[in-house]
C-alpha cells in the first residue's frame, strides 16, 4: 500500500457482477475502515483501462458471454497482468476465477484463453453445481473453514504453480475429482464460492487485507458475519 | 370447448376434479395439479385449448402478475377472459386457466420468462407483452442474456404474434427485435445494473437524458433504442396519436405500476380498447394477489409489498411511507425464493437509514449482516408479529420475498 489509502479496483461490474458481487467490495471497505485504514474504490467499467496502482483487484461472476468479453478486454488491456507482476492482491470468484487461469470453457464448452495469472485450467463439466459449499483452508493461510454458495458448471484443475485454497468438506468446488475448492499463488486467489463470498468469511477478507497493507491487522469484534457463518456452516453440514 | 376431442375433454374434466380436491385439501388454488393431470393425459391440451381464442402472453422479471391483472380488467368489456390471475405462470397453470373458462374468446396469460418460447409455440398467441429483464433467483432461473436470445428465436418463428415491448430496457428490446411487428413502449427502467453492455455485440451502451424516456445506443454497433410509440412521462402516458393519458387515478402505487399501466394500455389498444375506456378499469385495481394490500392487525395497518429481486426492491423503496415510517423486512430462501441470498448485496439498503427497521424471516441473519454493512440500525425479531406489536399504532410497511410474503398473508387471514 504505497499511498495513504487502500485502493480497491472492482474489475468490470458491467460484465462481471451477476449476483451480489458488490458485497466483496463493501466488506473489504468496511473491515479496512474499522481498523482506521481509509479506502478508495474504483468501479472500473470494461471500456476503461485497468489502473496500474491498485492495491486490491476484485473480479466477480458472469454469464458465458460477459465472461468471454471480460477475458478478451483484460487480455488486450494488460493492466491486471502488470498488477499481478507487482504482487498486488487479486481476488476472483466463479467466472472471474476461471478467467485468471490459462483457459476456460466458452459458450459451447470450447477452450478459450484466459489471463494465465493463476496456474489453473477450467473446462465445462457435465452437471451444474448449485448449493452450499464448505472447505477447510490450506493450513499456511491460517484462515478458518470457509462457507459459500456455488453455482457453476466449471471443472478446474490446478497446475504445479498454484495450490488449492481449500479441501472440500461439503459441495463440489473445483469438481475435477481431487476434492479441492479454489486456488491461490502469491497474492492471487480464486474460488467457486460466488457473489459476496467474503461476507460469510471475514477471515478470508482479512487475509486479503493483510496481504494488501503488508502487515498484520488488529482483530475486530464479532459482527453479524460471524453469526451468519456459523449458521450457514451448521446448515450445510447438518445430517439430511 | 365441445370441439375438443374426447380424450382432451376427459383430460380437462379429470384435471378439474384434481384441482377441486387440491383446493379442498387446502393446498392452494389447485391450478397447477389440475393442469399437470390434464397435460399428462393429453400433451397437446394447451394447443387445443388455445385454438380459436385471442391470447395475450405477459412476461417479465417483475410486474407480470400485476400487468396481467390490469390488462384483464381493461379488456373485461370485450367479454369473458380466461386468465391465470394467481400467478400459476407455467403451462400447467395456462391449461387450468383456459380449461376453466371454456367459453372465453380471450385469454390473458402471465407467462414465466423461461416458458415464453414453449407457450408461444403451443398457443401461437396473438399478442406478447415483454416488460423487463433483470437478475433474479440465479440458482434456478436462466441467465437473462441467454433467455433474451431464446425469446428472439421464438418470436422469429412466430410471425403472427404482435409484440408489445418496453424499449427502455435494452435486453428486452433485443429479445423482441426479431418479431415481425412490434409496438414499442417507453415504460421506463430504473434498475440498470444488468444493461450496461450491448446485448447485440457486448460494446458499451451510452445513455442520454434522465430516468424517463431516455435514449440509449451502442457505441460500437448499430443497436439502439427504437422510436417509442407510447411514452410514459411521470404520471402521464402519451399515446401514439399524441393524446396524454393521466395515470393519477391509479390506486396501485409507485412508478413500477405506472410502467405496468402504460404497458397494459398499449396491449388493450391492440384489441381496440381506447385508453380513456381502459383507464377507469385500471384505476379500480387496488391490490393484486395480496400485493399492496393493507391489513389491520392489533391496531396497526400493515401494507404488504412483495419484492423478489434487486430490481423489485428498488420499486418497493419507491412506495414506502416517508421516513421515519417504520419498515419490516422478511427474507426466506426456499425453492421459490431462490436458495441463494447473494442478491441482498445488490440492494442498496442505505435508503432505510433513519427509520425503525425490523428484520425477520428464515434468513434474517443474512439480512442482519447486510443491514449492518449498510449502517442501517435494525432490530432482529423471530417473526412478523413481534415487529407488529413493537411499532406504535399506525402504519407499518412490510417488504417480503416470495414465501415470506405468503407466510405473512397466511398469518393475517389471507382474506386479501
Amino acid at each position: 500500500m504505497p499511498s495513504d489509502r487502500l485502493k480497491i479496483v472492482w474489475i468490470y461490474p458491467d460484465l462481471l457482477s451477476t449476483y451480489g458481487d458488490q458485497g466483496n467490495t463493501i466488506v473489504l471497505e468496511r473491515r479496512a475502515a474499522l481498523r482506521g485504514v481509509p479506502t478508495e474504490t474504483v468501479h472500473l467499467r470494461s471500456d476503461e483501462p485497468v489502473p496500474p496502482d491498485g492495491d486490491l483487484y476484485l473480479l466477480g461472476g458472469g454469464e458465458d458471454r460477459p465472461q468471454i468479453l471480460a477475458a478478451q478486454r483484460l487480455r488486450a488491456d494488460g493492466g491486471l497482468a502488470e498488477a499481478a507482476r507487482r504482487n498486488a492482491v487479486i481476488f476472483a470468484v466463479c467466472a472471474g476465477y476461471q478467467i485468471l487461469g490459462h483457459e476456460f470453457g466458452g459458450e459451447e464448452g470450447q477452450p478459450l484463453p484466459g489471463l494465465g495469472l493463476l496456474d489453473i485450467r477450467s473446462g465445462r463439466g457435465q452437471q451444474r453445481a448449485v448449493g452450499e459449499v464448505v472447505g477447510d483452508v490450506a493450513a499456511e493461510l491460517n484462515v478458518p473453514r470457509i462457507t459459500g454458495f456455488e453455482n457453476h458448471q466449471g471443472v478446474t484443475t490446478i497446475g504445479p504453480n498454484a495450490r488449492p485454497l481449500a479441501k472440500v468438506v461439503a459441495g463440489v468446488g473445483n469438481g475435477d475429482g481431487q476434492g479441492f475448492e479454489g486456488a491461490y499463488a502469491g497474492h492471487t486467489l480464486g474460488t467457486y464460492m460466488h457473489g459476496p463470498a467474503l461476507v460469510r468469511n471475514p477471515g478470508l477478507a482479512d487475509l486479503l487485507l493483510t496481504w494488501a497493507v503488508g502487515m498484520e491487522l488488529p482483530q475486530l469484534p464479532p459482527s453479524w458475519s460471524e453469526r451468519l457463518r456459523e449458521e450457514r456452516l451448521n446448515a450445510a453440514l447438518a445430517p439430511r | 370447448m365441445s370441439d375438443l376431442p374426447l380424450r382432451s375433454q376427459l383430460a380437462v374434466a379429470l384435471g378439474r376434479t384434481a384441482a377441486r380436491m387440491s383446493r379442498l385439501a387446502g393446498k392452494g388454488d389447485g391450478s397447477v395439479i389440475g393442469g399437470r393431470i390434464g397435460l399428462r393425459l393429453d400433451p397437446e391440451l394447451l394447443t387445443r385449448l388455445a385454438k380459436d381464442r385471442k391470447l395475450v402472453l405477459v412476461s417479465a422479471t417483475n410486474g407480470k402478475t400485476t400487468t396481467t391483472r390490469l390488462i384483464t380488467s381493461a379488456m373485461a368489456p370485450l367479454g369473458e377472459i380466461a386468465t391465470n390471475a394467481f400467478g400459476a405462470n407455467m403451462p400447467t397453470g395456462h391449461v387450468s386457466a383456459l380449461a376453466s373458462a371454456p367459453g372465453a374468446r380471450y385469454g390473458v396469460l402471465e407467462c414465466d420468462e423461461k416458458y415464453v418460447p414453449m407457450v408461444l409455440k403451443e398457443t401461437g398467441a396473438n399478442v406478447v407483452a415483454l416488460m423487463n429483464l433483470s437478475r433474479d433467483q440465479m440458482d434456478r432461473a436462466a441467465e437473462i442474456w441467454l433467455l433474451a436470445g431464446k425469446w428472439r428465436r421464438a418470436l422469429e418463428a412466430s410471425p403472427q404474434s404482435h409484440v408489445i415491448a418496453n424499449c427502455d430496457d435494452p435486453l428486452v428490446t433485443w429479445g423482441a427485435a426479431t418479431a415481425k411487428s412490434v409496438t414499442w413502449v417507453a415504460a421506463g427502467q430504473h434498475w440498470r445494473e444488468d444493461s450496461w453492455c450491448c446485448p447485440e455485440c457486448g460494446g458499451p451502451l451510452d445513455r442520454q437524458g434522465g430516468e424517463e424516456d431516455s435514449d440509449w445506443r451502442c457505441r460500437q454497433c448499430h443497436f439502439a433504442r427504437p422510436r417509442p410509440d407510447w411514452v410514459l412521462r411521470g404520471d402521464t402516458v402519451v399515446a401514439p396519436d399524441g393524446r396524454a393519458v393521466p395515470l393519477a387515478q391509479l390506486q396501485l402505487p409507485g412508478r413500477a405500476n405506472r410502467s405496468n399501466a402504460a404497458m397494459a394500455l398499449a396491449v388493450v389498444a391492440q384489441f381496440g380498447v381506447p385508453p380513456e375506456q381502459a383507464l377507469p378499469a385500471l384505476a379500480q385495481v387496488k391490490s393484486v394477489a395480496g400485493r399492496y394490500t393493507t391489513v389491520e392487525a392489533q391496531g396497526r395497518e400493515l401494507r404488504l409489498l412483495l419484492s423478489k429481486n434487486p430490481a423489485g426492491w428498488l420499486e418497493a423503496f419507491d412506495v414506502l411511507a416517508p421516513a421515519p415510517g417504520p419498515v419490516a423486512l422478511s427474507i426466506n430462501a426456499q425453492g421459490p425464493d431462490g436458495r441463494d441470498t447473494s442478491w441482498l448485496w445488490d440492494v442498496d439498503y442505505r435508503i432505510l437509514r433513519g427509520r425503525p427497521v425490523w428484520a425477520t424471516g428464515e434468513r434474517r441473519v443474512d439480512l442482519a449482516a447486510r443491514l449492518e454493512a449498510a449502517d442501517v440500525a435494525f432490530t432482529l425479531v423471530d417473526d412478523i408479529e413481534q415487529a407488529v406489536t413493537a411499532v406504535p399504532p399506525g402504519r407499518l410497511d412490510v417488504i417480503a420475498n416470495y414465501t415470506a410474503f405468503q407466510d405473512i398473508r397466511t398469518r393475517y387471514g389471507r382474506a386479501l
